[in-house]
């Protein structure tokens, strides 16, 4: 049950590098500027929130990871091979905030998909299916077909389906933003214990600080278009976490650092004077989605 | 079944205390025995034009689905053919009955297969594009972040997504059929079919007749819709408009 999580990270080992990523929208009338120099690190077994404002350009984020979308400048390196042959080689899970299952298919068939997809067959599959239903704690609903499961059971059969082909990075693009507040709280529990059993690594797209410092290693505050990373903020809160974590004074401080990084009012921190300083007026008045 | 026996005993109790000519409004009961002394004749005529109908169901359907997978897939085919079937859904293709008994022959039941084949293929080819294309795009993110083919992105993800609205096409095509048959009769052809039936029956002022055959026509297009139905409820029950009936 132990995680390298809070290991350094050195540049050779990283999962993700993102080095110099600039995205740009060309929108009809004019170009968006969506992300502005980013860089970023994520090492093996790391759980990272990307955490900011609407629009702040944290899913483009994600997706520029996944090869979903290019970057206009700069690149994606994934487990060392560009972002695109790590699509290809299959070693990233998605879950996006609709659990997008298919309702032709059953649980279980839903899980195996991307096994199908890869080529996997008979029993292979089939073990394999079962073992993700199991993770997730879904295995008396294989049979169920998703328009007869809860909001919380579909997403967690989305996981199941991220998972089966045991990536080495799980992108969740606000997965839980659906959700109502218990069943997140829930659904954060279950995440964290996957996460530990698997030992995959995580980058997580929230507008919930909460969220953010319960589940993370690191958060990564960004501010408002165009997004740039305004604060790396480590979690230290041990591992793992419970409900009673939510009622320590350390949670509800990395909460308020969390908050005020994303306010900008933290002049007197030393990490981001001067980040804060040559940051847009919107941002000191906006709060977080 | 209550309604409608109600409405039956009203229709007959309002033509006989109205004395309403025969030629005006039969009664039910004077339809009904008509039903019955016809029907060798309106057997025939039913078996041949329902031959028509679903002759040029099924072929315009098929025809309608191929050009529809041609239309998805090729951007090329869908610039040149997606305008022209919406514009020619809005034409009244029933006249141009006459056209096609003069390519294929009168008496050939071919004109009026033609006619509901051009009938159906408008709206099928239209729903079965949407089906195809209207696809939720995380789900086809969802395809690529495994790596999928394009292949497997059409077999897994948009051939299912376009089941619900190809039964849609279905179900109105089956009673676009039947009409496009009995209306394609109306312009001439072989006598033994409803069509003719109709026409005939009225231009004699046997107006029991005249009900009698759309009775059939009625019950003919009724089944065919049902058997649409059914169909789809085998074939999709996973989809929302199937769920009536609780989970």
């Amino acid at each position: 049950m132990t995680n390298p999580s809070d290991a350094p990270i050195g540049p050779r080992t990283d999962v993700v590098t993102i080095a110099g990523v600039s995205k740009v929208f060309d929108a009809g009338a004019g170009q968006t500027r969506a992300l502005e120099t980013i860089d970023l690190a994520i090492a093996p077994g790391e759980f990272v929130s990307l955490i900011g404002p609407s629009g702040c350009g944290k899913s483009t984020l994600l997706r520029l990871i996944g090869d979903l979308t290019e970057p206009s400048a700069g690149s994606v390196t994934v487990n060392g091979k560009p972002a695109r042959q790590a699509r290809l080689d299959r070693d990233y899970g998605i879950v996006f905030q609709a659990p997008v299952l298919f309702d032709w298919r059953s649980v279980e068939a839903n899980v195996a998909l991307p096994l199908e997809i890869k080529g996997v067959s008979g029993t292979e599959r089939d073990r394999r299916v079962q073992e993700m239903l199991g993770l997730v704690e879904l295995r008396d609903f294989a049979g169920h077909y998703p328009y007869q499961l809860s909001g919380g059971m579909q997403q967690r059969v989305s996981i199941a389906r991220a998972l089966a082909l045991q990536p080495s990075i799980l992108l969740m693009d606000e997965p839980f933003g659906a959700l109502d507040e218990m069943t997140r709280e829930r659904m954060n529990a279950e995440v964290q214990r996957i996460w530990q059993q698997t030992g995959t690594t995580v980058v997580f797209v929230t507008h919930s600080i909460p969220e953010a410092v319960f589940l993370s290693s690191r958060v990564v505050v960004m501010s408002p278009r165009p997004g740039r990373i305004v604060r790396v903020i480590d979690v230290d809160l041990p591992r793992p976490r419970t409900d009673d974590t939510r009622e320590t004074e350390r949670y509800f401080a990395l909460i308020t650092e969390v908050r005020e990084t994303l306010r900008g009012r933290r002049d007197d921190d030393p990490l981001s004077k001067g980040r804060v300083a040559s940051m847009p007026r919107t941002l000191a008045e906006g709060s977080v989605g | 079944m209550v309604v409608f026996v109600a409405v039956l005993g009203i229709w007959e109790g309002v033509v006989a205390a109205l004395h309403l000519q025969q030629f005006i409004l039969p009664r039910p009961s004077a339809i009904a025995a008509a039903l019955v002394s016809e029907w060798p004749a309106l057997q025939r005529a039913a078996a041949n034009t329902l031959y028509e109908a679903i002759g040029g169901l099924l072929i315009g359907v098929t025809a309608g689905v191929l050009t529809a997978f041609a239309v998805a897939r090729w951007r090329r085919v869908r610039e040149a053919i997606l305008p022209i079937a919406i514009g020619a859904s809005a034409v009244p293709i029933i006249a141009a009955a006459p056209i096609m008994s003069n390519w294929f022959g009168i008496l050939n039941p071919f004109a009026k297969m033609a006619i509901v084949i051009l009938l159906v293929f408008f709206p099928m080819l239209v729903n079965v594009v949407r089906g195809l294309s209207e696809v939720d795009e995380s789900a086809v993110e969802l395809m690529r972040a495994s790596a999928a083919s394009e292949g497997q992105i059409l077999r897994k993800l948009r051939l299912p997504n376009a089941l619900p609205y190809f039964f849609t096409g279905l179900k109105i095509c089956t009673t676009l059929s039947l009409i496009g048959a009995v209306v394609a009769e109306y312009f001439g052809g072989s006598d033994e079919v409803l069509g003719r039936v109709i026409v005939q029956s009225s231009s004699r002022l046997r107006f029991d007749i005249t009900w009698a055959a759309i009775t059939v026509v009625a019950l003919s297009g009724i089944t065919m819709y049902i058997l649409a139905v059914a169909i789809e409820r085998i074939v999709i029950p996973w989809h929302a408009s199937q769920r009536s009936r609780g989970t």
